[in-house]
């Protein structure tokens, strides 16, 4: 794909440019959309400048769902309204959706072997730490205040441990967490 | 009954699709305490598989409830928690998107994600937790999840690497008969 710079052209990104910009998001964001769906939008495609890119992450980041789906929805729909929502985030999930029906379906063709099994448990274990990593990572890295760090000990304990479900949890949390926030942010 | 499990799986992911803060990673317990002990859909060393073939494709985490949806009830299974996923957080998406331009209240956003973040990192060492014991994988599993999450902590490798060395790992260990 060539690329093009787009950030002098005038007027917002046309439903195709959207269509294939999320499309190859989708397609490259291995073990990861994030970095990859900011190389597109800001340095390949120049659709949004660095700051305007981290306020709308900003924004994703305090929505529920998927960092990318979310700013897939806001950039669609701030370009070419509705459709322009529709044609990202379909972009944005059909080769990954694909991919994932041929990973599921070679899964079958061989769950009956042992070493299928084996493999995917090993995977399993994997996957696990990884999350585990992530989490650790993002936690030493996002200057937590010791308000912040009790909300991220009650959210693990209620869920991770007590096995509580998520919804009362929420119900419990988002508001203390909310009325911490306001308090600090005053405080500042 | 093909209906009543279509239905269900709209009604679970649609609802957690609203309390998936940070994504996907946030909910995996909710998910997990969802499809294996309420629902009983699958059993828990399934659940963590099916964690891990979501992880190891491309794209957004979500895809955590599409393979759920598979393993249930097919491509259109598939499909309904896919979308059960997408549609509410992004309709949410889409009004706060518009909400904050007409108003660009980003005093709003900071405290909102200021509350959300501490929230979200429990959550997601949660959703590790979970996903360890859900894995099930023995002694030699533990330390594979602990060398991963240790790699993934300190370097910033693609998370498919650690994947692959340690699904190898496994394997090996198990040919020899050990784990």
């Amino acid at each position: 794909m060539p690329q093009m710079p787009q950030a002098a052209q005038a007027g917002p990104p046309s439903l195709p440019a959207l269509f294939t910009g999320f499309l190859k998001i989708g397609l490259m964001g291995f073990g990861g959309v994030g970095p990859i769906a900011r190389h597109i939008i800001v340095a390949e495609r120049g659709w949004l400048d660095d700051r305007a890119y981290a306020e709308l992450m900003g924004i994703c980041q305090a929505l529920p769902g998927a960092n990318t789906v979310n700013a897939a929805v806001v950039l669609g729909d701030r370009f070419r309204g509705v459709p322009g929502a529709l044609a990202c985030v379909f972009a944005l999930m059909a080769m990954p959706l694909l991919s994932l029906v041929a990973l599921a379906n070679i899964y079958d063709a061989f769950s009956s072997h042992p070493l299928t099994q084996v493999a995917l448990t090993g995977a399993a274990a994997s996957a696990a730490g990884l999350i585990l990593g992530t989490a650790l990572r993002l936690m030493s890295r996002a200057g937590l205040a010791p308000w912040g760090w009790g909300m991220a000990a009650a959210a693990f304990l209620a869920v991770g441990v007590l096995r509580l479900p998520m919804l009362p949890s929420l119900l419990v949390l988002v508001p203390l967490g909310l009325a911490a926030a306001t308090f600090a942010a005053r405080r500042r | 009954m093909q209906r009543g499990v279509f239905t269900q799986l709209a009604v679970t992911f649609g609802t957690i699709s609203l309390m998936a803060i940070g994504g996907a990673n946030a909910v995996v317990p909710e998910i997990h305490r969802q499809v294996v002990d309420l629902l009983a859909w699958m059993d828990a060393p399934t659940f963590a598989r099916l964690f891990a073939i979501a992880q190891t494709a491309p794209g957004p985490n979500v895809m955590l409830a599409s393979i759920i949806g598979w393993q249930v009830a097919g491509t259109p299974g598939l499909l309904v928690a896919t979308l059960a996923m997408l549609v509410p957080s992004s309709l949410l998406a889409l009004a706060c998107g518009r909400g904050l331009r007409r108003w660009s209240d980003n005093g709003a956003v900071r405290i909102v994600t200021l509350a959300l973040v501490p929230i979200a990192l429990g959550l997601m060492l949660a959703s590790g937790a979970v996903a360890t014991l859900a894995a099930d994988a023995g002694l030699f599993g533990y330390a594979i999840t602990a060398a991963t999450a240790l790699v993934t902590y300190r370097s910033k490798v693609n998370p498919l690497v650690p994947m692959a060395v340690g699904t190898a790992g496994y394997v090996l260990v198990w040919l020899a008969g050990l784990a």
